[in-house]
């Protein structure tokens, strides 16, 4: 067992993990933030997008260990004070989610997206989000989603 | 003390047709979820599974002496040791009295039938503990040759049950001769050899993986009087029903929920080994049980869809009018017959006539069992291959003729004004517009500039081609009427179920047997009742998928939800009006008769008296003042049997350019302009078409699921299952024309499959367009750029994908293979380096 | 999918990582950003004993100038490399490369070392780092040595790295002003790439003066095109002259045949990505 103390969701939490556990094992098993889910087991199709230190990551993809002392934001951790993300506002809007599996994922990758590019073409989106596989949508709605956030100024 | 509810009509916008945002939406924008794997229970045990590397192999012995054990782990199961508890996997559809169907232990005893069948079932505290010791599992087998191509199979050459003597399940037939609906199809074609035209084709359907997002998860908690499963499943009833018929415990003691369900496309419509083995395990140990899948054995283990050899033989006149079609499939079934199984390509017999008047149709199919995972319904079930097949041929009869595609379709089909029209296959069409449909969308993708281009860039000899993709679909949808499945030896009936319970307070409850997993019930149901009753959407609650909650229903698939269960909604409404009328009568103190409801109002004509049906609904409650003899309830129920098929037609026409010198395809433009009747929410129902679209997009150009020579599933993993991302697809442009269905009040027709259904022969017809002219006249699905590139340099339609895997994670390393090939697939089998000639 | 359990630790030094490497040999596994490492262990394909993480050895983060050449620590992730002003200016086919290397959530956790040090022929910065005469730095007990590109990439997935040794870092020698592009071909946009050519070129009044380019997944290493880079030499930067040096691209490559194409169609798309490439880093595509 290793103690590791984070920040999640802007919460201080600490625990003695085995250094297997994933950090998206470790969200869902140990904080039960299950927000974030478990897609798959090769890291291609992104549902389980977290934020560590401010860029966006595939929490199946870190060691629970490998995120001690970083702060790591989720899907739970993005409304402020009752007030959905502007980009979860625009998934809403837009139609953006159907079973809504891989929603958290390609909420907080797309957060990402605009954090860096606040005015992204449909190109720039759609390569964007090339690491979230998403089975319902066939994108098109997800990708309107963004260009919406992106016109209500959504950037961080 | 009375909740009036002012919606003079005239001021109330109604809700059908709105395209009001989802009511589901706010829990899953916020990680507010409740998917199966999200749920703990206290003593909760967690099952990890003993899966077999072999194709087909006998169980020597299990040796689980040393992963019982280990630290944590509290028991290990094989077959024998659950024994008659563990029930069998039933298939609800054998196609003929006669059908060949092995029985299905969900942990068979003592042979495996396809690589990744459960042998043994650890229990252990976590989940990560249960993994651990599977791998301490010792399992001795007797490897037995595997038959894995469906042809061979067929042939019989290597039987995947050596004991049944056959691979052949079932043989089903459908002659319109024999059965009085059309010519016998013989005479058609001799009469076209002689003096017309013949198309023979042979086309592969080959094998998918629904791949929904969610893998599949199965809590058991056998803690109450009721044992209850949690699964993420698509049918919480049907599972009841099949846990009760096959394990021996009463239906009134079990109950199944489906909370949140990630994704079903069909592939959640099956009852699992899974589910049966923590079903007996739980029951067994009397603690809670958790079973969650990886996707590696997701992919593996949850069935698969299509896989078909389609030879067809399309007669027709010189001139192009069709005179008969003459299908004959293959189908694999896999291991095993699934619940639906066989039934799925007898789901396509009627639709291979599509909307052409073939006057003669004979349609058979063969199913074969083979040493694969086992195969059952995805998205479109059976229709999807019957439109591939039937519009891929559309266009090579054009090709013959020398016509546009659009014109030889135009001179086949069923004219507007010819509707109610009965086809060949037997099926009255309601509706339907197909000129309308086929106008708006020539329109919107620019048709006859797209062909002038076209014939630019062939003149010049450019190294970028383009083709237009033509697919005028129709499909049979809104399973289904109780009378033609019992006539077609299915195990159960097409009704669907609703309640409506008025809440004192002035909230509605609705109860639908429909259980969502992602197509926004709680939304469009909402919209339904609301305009029904004349009550706020915002005060209708939709209730599903726990069958303590919703006792009644057929659950949701095949595009059924709203053509069945939407009419049972406005059933049970309507019967909730009828029976507020007389008390409204009594408390107004007016006849009945001369009492009228709109926008949620009784009002006695001629008259500003009134009350609204909530006012009734409280005073319902209270009971204080009665008429008598009427009970105290507003609610109702209905159970609805549709009296037909639901007919969605439309066009869809697809842009594609063609990279001549690497094959690579570049879709420009996507159109479609569906006929899916009235509109309940458009802003769902383009959800539902983009998303269908890809997925048949996604048959055309990337996914298939590869064995190599030894039965191991290749594309065992996402890296290998191609799945498209939003950087390999575009925006599409869609349009709907309306001829509303004449079978159902609200004049609906089904939408969750229209896309999938239409798109692949769109796609497929507009890349052996664009590459026509250098002799090419099919290409095997996938359309992969290799395959594209071998057509044009004359190599035919593209043989079988190799079955080897890119070692992109060193496996090879790992595992000591020289080639990799096979490694990802075998990722989840424990135990391999102590079995006998185990894949490495 | 859980990994076999291991032991863990996370050196604040390359001295001590190299001590625990040398404690536990052939049991410990060094993880970078884990990207490639992390789904073998899921997948149970390699069970490691020991897993040690450089994540905190800071020494090993960043870009610097180093006079002729740049030096990039071999911990510093993907989207740092690719959006470094010393790269684009002097390694613009790493920056190129990188744009196309898996997704943005792999580029900021993957690590530049920390994929090269994997070496999986169809990975995107292996034929970059031999277009460019890469070197790289190589730490063990016994001090650091230096490994020219042609002699790193040793076989799939093994590099001239010791078992007892480190990769620091890794020196790209300026190539400023040249011209460079990454052609990548892949079915799906999360695939790795079929087959992928980096080229970069010195293009000197309309003509090619110099060519460099490196081919991913056409063999059981990266490999150097360099009959194409000789016949390219001194040739004008036009379409004709770029298709016949590039009819050279497949001599002496050994493509895998696997689910995503045979050898010969791989040979073939060598051969015409190369053009592309060559003529989009001359500027005339």
């Amino acid at each position: 067992m290793t103690r590791i103390s984070l920040t999640v969701d802007g919460a201080n939490v600490s625990d003695d993990v085995e250094p297997r556990m994933l950090l998206v094992q470790y969200l869902r098993e140990k904080l039960g933030k299950t927000g974030t889910v478990i897609g798959c087991d090769t890291s291609n199709c992104g549902a389980c997008t977290v934020h560590l230190n401010g860029t966006s990551v595939k929490s199946c993809n870190v060691l629970a260990v490998q995120a001690d002392g970083a702060e790591v934001t989720t899907i739970e951790g993005l409304a402020r004070d009752g007030q959905l993300h502007p980009v979860q506002e625009a998934f809403r809007e837009c139609h953006g989610l159907q079973c809504g599996f891989c929603t958290p994922g390609m909420i907080m990758q797309s957060v990402d997206l605009l954090s860096t590019n606040p005015n992204p073409s449909e190109e720039e989106i759609r390569l964007g989000l090339e690491g979230n596989l998403c089975r319902c949508t066939g994108y098109h709605n997800i990708v309107r989603a963004v260009q919406h956030a992106a016109s209500q100024g959504a950037t961080s | 003390m009375t909740a009036t509810q002012e919606r003079p009509s005239e001021e109330v916008e109604r809700e059908i047709g709105r395209d009001r945002r989802r009511k589901e939406d706010q829990r899953l924008i916020t990680g507010r979820t409740r998917w199966t794997d999200n749920l703990t229970l206290p003593g909760m045990l967690h099952l990890a599974m003993v899966r077999s590397p072999f194709a087909h192999a006998k169980i020597v012995s299990i040796d689980t002496s040393a992963a019982k054990a280990a630290t944590n782990v509290v028991d290990v199961f094989t077959g024998p040791e659950l024994g008659e508890t563990l029930g069998v996997n039933i298939n609800a559809w054998p196609i003929t009295p006669e059908q060949v169907t092995p029985t299905h232990s969900p942990m068979p005893a003592d042979r495996v039938a396809f690589a990744g069948e459960i042998v043994a079932v650890v229990v252990a505290r976590t989940a990560a503990e249960a993994r651990d010791a599977a791998e301490l599992v010792d399992v001795e087998y007797d490897e037995l040759p595997a038959a894995l191509d469906l042809k061979s199979a067929a042939a019989d050459e290597v039987l995947a049950h050596p004991d049944l003597g056959t691979n052949k399940s079932a043989l089903w037939v459908f002659d319109s001769g024999e059965a009085g609906t059309g010519a016998p199809v013989e005479d058609a074609i001799s009469k076209a050899r002689a003096d017309g035209i013949v198309i023979e084709r042979e086309y592969r359907q080959q094998r998918l993986i629904p791949a929904f997002m969610e893998p599949r998860s199965v809590v058991v908690d056998p803690t109450g009087e009721q044992y209850v499963m949690y699964s993420a499943t698509q049918i919480p009833h049907i599972l009841r029903f099949a846990l009760a018929a096959t394990t021996g415990v009463p239906e009134s003691k079990i109950r199944v929920i489906a909370p949140d369900v990630g994704g079903g496309f069909g592939g959640k419509l099956q009852t699992t080994p899974e589910e049966w083995i923590a079903w007996a395990v739980g029951r067994r140990l009397g603690k809670p049980v958790k079973y969650t899948e990886t996707r590696s054995e997701s992919l593996v283990s949850a069935h698969h869809g299509r896989d078909q050899w389609q030879k067809l033989t399309l007669a027709a006149e010189k001139d192009g009018t069709v005179t008969g079609l003459k299908v004959e499939l293959l189908a694999d079934l896999g291991a095993y017959v699934a619940i639906v199984g066989g039934g799925v390509p007898v789901l396509g017999a009627f639709m291979f006539n599509a909307i052409y008047k073939f006057p003669a149709y004979h349609f058979s199919v063969q199913t074969v069992l083979t040493n694969k995972t086992w195969t059952d319904a995805y998205r479109g079930a059976g229709r999807p291959e019957a439109t591939y097949a039937i519009e891929r041929l559309m266009d090579e009869l054009a090709v013959e003729v020398g016509v546009d595609p659009l014109e030889i379709r135009e001179k086949n089909w069923i004219k507007h004004e010819e509707f109610p029209f009965t086809t060949v296959a037997g099926l009255e069409y309601d509706s339907g517009n197909y000129e309308a449909a086929t106008a708006r969308a020539k329109e919107m993708i620019g048709y006859d500039e797209l062909r002038a281009e076209q014939r630019r860039r062939r003149e010049s000899g450019d190294p970028v081609q383009l083709g237009i993709g033509v697919s005028t679909f129709t499909e049979m949808c809104g399973l289904a009427p109780s009378r033609v499945l019992g006539q077609l030896d299915y195990g159960a009936g097409g009704w669907e179920h609703a309640s409506v319970r008025m809440l004192a307070t002035g909230k509605v409850e609705v109860v639908t047997g429909a259980s969502a997993h992602g197509q926004g019930h709680e939304t469009a149901f909402s919209q339904i009742v609301a305009d029904r009753l004349g009550v706020a959407f915002e005060d209708v609650e939709i209730l599903h998928g726990d069958t303590q909650v919703a006792p009644k229903g057929m659950d949701t698939y095949g595009s059924r939800s709203l053509v069945v269960g939407g009419e049972a909604l406005v059933r049970a409404a309507d019967k909730v009006i009828e029976k507020a009328k007389p008390i409204a009568a009594h408390l107004l103190e007016a006849s009945a008769d001369d009492l009228e409801f709109t926008g949620g109002r009784f009002s006695v004509r001629g008259t500003d008296q009134g009350m609204a049906i909530g006012e009734v609904a409280l005073a319902t409650f209270a009971a204080h003042n009665l008429p008598d003899g009427v009970e105290p309830s507003l609610d109702s129920d209905a159970t609805y049997d549709p009296v037909a098929f639901n007919f969605p037609h439309g066009t869809h026409l697809c842009a594609m350019e063609v990279d001549t010198e690497t094959g690579e395809l570049r879709m420009r433009k996507y159109v479609c302009c569906d006929d899916i009747g009235n509109i309940i929410n458009p802003l769902i129902v383009s959800g539902q078409v983009h998303g269908g679209l890809v997925q048949g997009i996604a048959q055309a150009l990337w996914e298939e699921a590869v064995y190599d020579e030894s039965g191991t599933l290749v594309s065992g993993s996402f890296v290998d299952y191609l799945l498209p991302t939003a950087a390999d697809t575009i925006s599409f442009d869609i349009d709907h024309t309306t001829s509303p269905s004449l079978t159902n009040t609200l004049g609906t027709k089904g939408v969750g499959e229209a896309g999938t259904i239409a798109s692949t022969p769109a796609v497929v017809n507009a890349v052996v367009d664009a590459v026509r002219h250098f002799g090419v006249n099919d290409i095997q699905m996938p359309c992969t750029p290799e395959r594209v590139w071998r057509a044009i340099n004359g190599a035919g339609a593209g043989g079988s994908t190799e079955g080897a895997a890119m070692p992109h994670f060193g496996e090879a390393e790992a595992s000591g293979t020289s080639e990799g090939g096979g490694a990802m697939g075998n990722q989840e089998q424990p135990g391999t380096s102590s079995t006998e000639g185990a894949g490495a | 999918m859980i990994p076999v359990a291991f032991d863990y630790v996370a050196p604040t030094s390359v001295e001590d990582a190299l001590a625990a490497l040398a404690q536990h040999g052939d049991d410990a596994k060094i993880i970078a950003g884990g990207q490639s490492l992390l789904p073998v262990l899921r997948m149970r394909l390699n069970a490691p004993e020991m897993i040690i993480d450089l994540g905190k050895i800071e020494s090993l983060r960043g870009v610097r100038d180093d006079g002729d050449a740049i030096v990039v620590g071999a911990m510093t992730p993907h989207s740092v490399v690719g959006s470094d002003p010393l790269v684009a200016e002097h390694a613009a086919l790493v920056a190129k490369a990188i744009e196309h290397l898996a997704d943005a959530q792999v580029r900021h956790r993957g690590t530049f070392g920390g994929a090269l040090a994997h070496a999986d022929p169809a990975g995107d910065l292996g034929a970059p780092a031999l277009a460019l005469g890469a070197e790289f730095v190589i730490q063990g007990a016994g001090g650091t040595r230096t490994v020219a590109a042609d002699d790193f990439f040793v076989d799939l997935f093994e590099t001239a790295i010791g078992e007892d040794e480190i990769l620091t870092a890794v020196r790209i020698p300026k190539r400023t002003g040249w011209g460079a592009h990454y052609e990548k071909f892949v079915r799906v946009a999360h695939q790795w790439p079929i087959v992928a050519v980096a080229a970069t070129v010195r293009v000197d009044g309309g003509s090619i003066a110099e060519a460099r380019i490196g081919l991913t997944n056409m063999g059981s290493t990266p490999v150097r095109a360099r009959a194409v880079e000789d016949a390219l030499a001194g040739q004008p930067a036009t379409e004709d002259a770029v298709r016949a040096a590039a009819q050279q691209a497949a001599a002496g490559t050994d493509p895998p045949s696997d689910l995503n194409g045979a050898a010969d169609y791989r040979r073939h798309l060598a051969r015409v990505l190369t053009r592309r490439a060559v003529l989009a880093a001359a500027g005339a595509a």
